[in-house]
């Protein structure tokens, strides 16, 4: 599919001669599936082992605090002033871990971050490509040098991961990068799936984390809601999720498995194609236009604009 | 040199009571839009991570874009339909459209997080032609330059005409620096109106390919304001998520487009104390309730594909601002149905108005009201944030109360009104003043 619809593409590129459009090229490139599924990284949180003890939230500020211009956040009950205790993804925080209490006795941890999806949205919306997706990884990563903080991936992303710098003068925007530039560098693994005690966090290739994920599955089904996270989800993530309870509690949308970016985009380049349509419209609104321009002189009347 | 005295200056003081006011507005929300630039968007506005759009996009982008297609949509019948009596309300539709465009482009620049990497736009190794946006921002940019250009023709006959011995003894009045030179009129100054008329009667003659570059953008960008939040996938309300949404843009804003024509005509009529344009204006009227049944069959036509039927009657906050839109656009065409009252200032300025709301009120319920990112998060616009749009909508009416009364913008009544000799109903057209406005019987 990926590559028949290439050809075409390029084909009508060469037809029209509109191959001078430059920034036309990656059109083809986000047509198909992105990132390779063998090469994929990715993360499995399970959510039935996670003790809510936020080491990974410490981690992952400290690993990426010079990097994204981080702060450490203070409640706003915090008289003291010695917690670090963010109330949500934000723009000092890139994951975070959250309660869910069904009753006193029956509760879940859930931790949120950036999903790192297939066919990530953010990335389909940036208009000067600020958010970029590793095509052998699949990490999507975020250049604060060339992002104008528009805020359209904000809009774009199903689970409302990147986060704006909203009080700063000099803002940008905030999200997981796996610790790209990092932890994952120095030390081979993300911050957080390297502090945590549990091994709640497990990193690895995508395909391997699926599997495991469906052997926990098989191996006590009593513990787990039968279904794997991010498999599917808007045409499947790279951060995978086991839990307790169904996701939507956990603050994990429900979504269809087609991203809404394929659809964006199917609709745009349609419209667009090769650029033929908008040439075509103006040549033939052209022809009329001034058609009816002479017939009008010819009549003696307006010939200015 | 073609038909100079189709257009006209209007004549009047400039600094006038509206002028103070406007200016006062202006400079309020100036001040603020210095004060985001010093503390941040979030210092100004009710924006949050769930809400990061908020009225500086709905409206003054998405919505107040749609107000200034009068030009495009006058465009699209004078050159395309063919329909040359239209051809004087063109500049102040035009006039119009600039404002509306260019603010809108500086409304953007406000929003912008990180404004100062806005030049990436013309860096085409950052181009990201998946991105909506990116289509949106670059149509939008040259559209501006093109309005500009388009409306080139009134600046340069103003500069062919000015009689610059009057404005230079006023300058030589206030800078005694300039008295101390023998007072002479700089030679520089008269070529000026020579320059102008040369470069006016070459722009003539291409001007007809930036009409219809005028009319091809807006086409596209109007279009792909919609396609831009399809990707906000379900976090928009069913009754406004459709991949029809660039469709529905579309029309949505030829049938603004008109209505604004009609509406502005009528309100500077009124307070220039002009003829009503109604001979005009009710042409256009007569069109309306077509692109608005277009618009209402695509609408309705994709809710019952989509089975969304149920959504329309759940009466809850998003069904009753479909409906009101729905009603608002239904109402306001279905008042053009009949001819007498598209042949009254009144039912023209009213219906005008009427469609212009609900038209874009279907903007503000895609942007906005529609849009649901999920429990925890709402959003309201902050008392500073409202006055900077209000501030840049103040702008656009000093604009162009300011330029009509400099440049040759509105119609010429002597030239198009006085040989109407009588409209259908028996009335003279030319007699049609305000204090006179009633025109049916």
């Amino acid at each position: 599919m990926k590559s028949t619809s290439r050809r075409d593409f390029l084909k009508i590129m060469g037809f029209t001669g509109a191959a001078c459009l430059a920034g036309a090229g990656p059109l083809c490139a986000a047509t198909g599936r992105e990132g390779d599924e063998n090469t994929a990284i990715g993360m499995l949180y399970d959510a039935t082992k996670c003790v809510g003890c936020k080491a990974c939230m410490s981690a992952c500020k400290r690993a990426n605090f010079d990097q994204n211009n981080l702060s450490y956040e203070h409640l706003a009950t915090d008289d003291d002033k010695l917690w670090d205790a963010p109330k949500d993804l934000s723009g000092d925080t890139r994951t975070i871990i959250k309660l869910y209490k069904e009753s006193d006795t029956r509760f879940s941890y859930v931790k949120h971050s950036c999903m790192h999806c297939t066919k990530p949205a953010c990335v389909s919306a940036c208009p000067v490509k600020a958010m970029t997706k590793d095509p052998v990884t699949g990490v999507v990563s975020y250049n604060k040098n060339i992002c104008i903080g528009c805020r359209y991936c904000q809009v774009a992303c199903p689970y409302n991961i990147p986060r704006f710098q909203w009080s700063k003068a000099i803002p940008q925007m905030v999200k997981c990068d796996f610790c790209k530039e990092t932890n994952l560098k120095t030390n081979g693994l993300p911050a957080c799936s390297e502090t945590c005690p549990v091994g709640a966090i497990t990193f690895g290739r995508r395909k391997d984390l699926l599997d495991e994920a469906h052997r926990r599955i098989a191996k006590t089904p009593d513990l787990y809601v039968h279904k794997v996270y991010g498999e599917k989800e808007a045409g499947g993530a790279n951060h995978l999720y086991l839990a307790a309870f169904p996701f939507e509690k956990l603050g994990l949308p429900v979504l269809p498995e087609e991203s809404p970016a394929a659809l964006s985009e199917h609709i745009q380049h349609t419209i667009y194609k090769g650029f033929i349509a908008p040439v075509a419209l103006y040549s033939v609104l052209c022809a009329v236009a001034m058609k009816n321009k002479k017939d009008q002189e010819k009549l003696g009347h307006g010939e200015e604009e | 040199m073609g038909h100079h005295d189709e257009y006209q200056v209007q004549r009047g003081k400039i600094l006038t009571k509206p002028f103070f006011i406007l200016l006062a507005l202006v400079l309020i929300g100036f001040g603020l839009i210095a004060y985001r630039f010093i503390a941040g968007v979030g210092a100004v506005t009710g924006l949050s991570d769930g809400y990061p759009w908020g009225i500086w996009i709905a409206y003054d982008v998405a919505t107040g874009t749609a107000f200034a297609c009068g030009g495009y949509a006058l465009a699209l019948m004078i050159y395309i339909m063919n329909r040359w009596k239209y051809h004087p309300l063109i500049r102040s539709a035009l006039l119009t459209s600039v404002f509306g465009y260019c603010l809108a482009g500086f409304s953007v620049m406000v929003d912008l997080g990180r404004y100062w990497n806005a030049y990436s736009f013309f860096l085409p190794t950052r181009w990201q032609p998946n991105s909506i946006m990116f289509e949106v921002a670059l149509c939008v940019m040259t559209y501006s330059m093109v309005l500009i250009i388009e409306f080139l023709p009134a600046i340069l006959y103003t500069l062919e005409h000015t009689k610059w011995r009057w404005l230079w003894d006023a300058a030589l009045r206030f800078s005694p620096r300039l008295l101390a030179g023998d007072g002479a009129l700089p030679a520089g100054l008269t070529s000026v109106n020579k320059v102008a008329g040369t470069v006016q009667v070459r722009l003539n003659k291409v001007l007809i390919f930036f009409i219809v570059l005028g009319i091809t953008l807006p086409s596209m960008h109007q279009s792909s304001l919609g396609s831009m939040m399809i990707i906000a996938g379900e976090k928009l309300h069913p009754l406004w998520q459709t991949g029809f949404l660039p469709l529905l843009f579309l029309i949505n804003c030829i049938f603004i487009g008109y209505a604004t024509v009609m509406f502005e005509s009528i309100v500077s009529s009124y307070s220039f104390k002009r003829a009503y344009e109604v001979h005009e204006i009710s042409g256009i009227a007569k069109i309306v309730p077509i692109v608005a049944g277009l618009w209402m069959a695509v609408r309705f036509g994709d809710l019952i594909w989509r089975g969304q039927i149920p959504a329309i009657f759940a009466f809850d906050r998003n069904s009753f601002f479909f409906l009101l839109e729905v009603v608002l656009i239904g109402g306001g065409a279905f008042m053009l149905l009949f001819r007498k009252n598209r042949l009254s200032p009144r039912m023209l300025f009213v219906s005008g108005a009427i469609l212009m709301l609900g038209g874009g009120l279907f903007r503000f319920n895609v942007y906005l009201i529609g849009f649901d990112p999920g429990a925890g998060w709402s959003y309201f616009p902050s008392v500073a944030e409202f006055m900077i749009t209000v501030g840049i909508i103040a702008l656009e009416i000093l604009g162009y109360l300011v330029f009509v009364k400099i440049f040759p913008v509105m119609p010429n009544p002597k030239k198009h009104f006085a040989d109407e000799v009588e409209d259908e109903a028996g009335v003279p057209v030319g007699d049609m003043l305000p204090g006179r406005v009633f025109v049916g019987k």
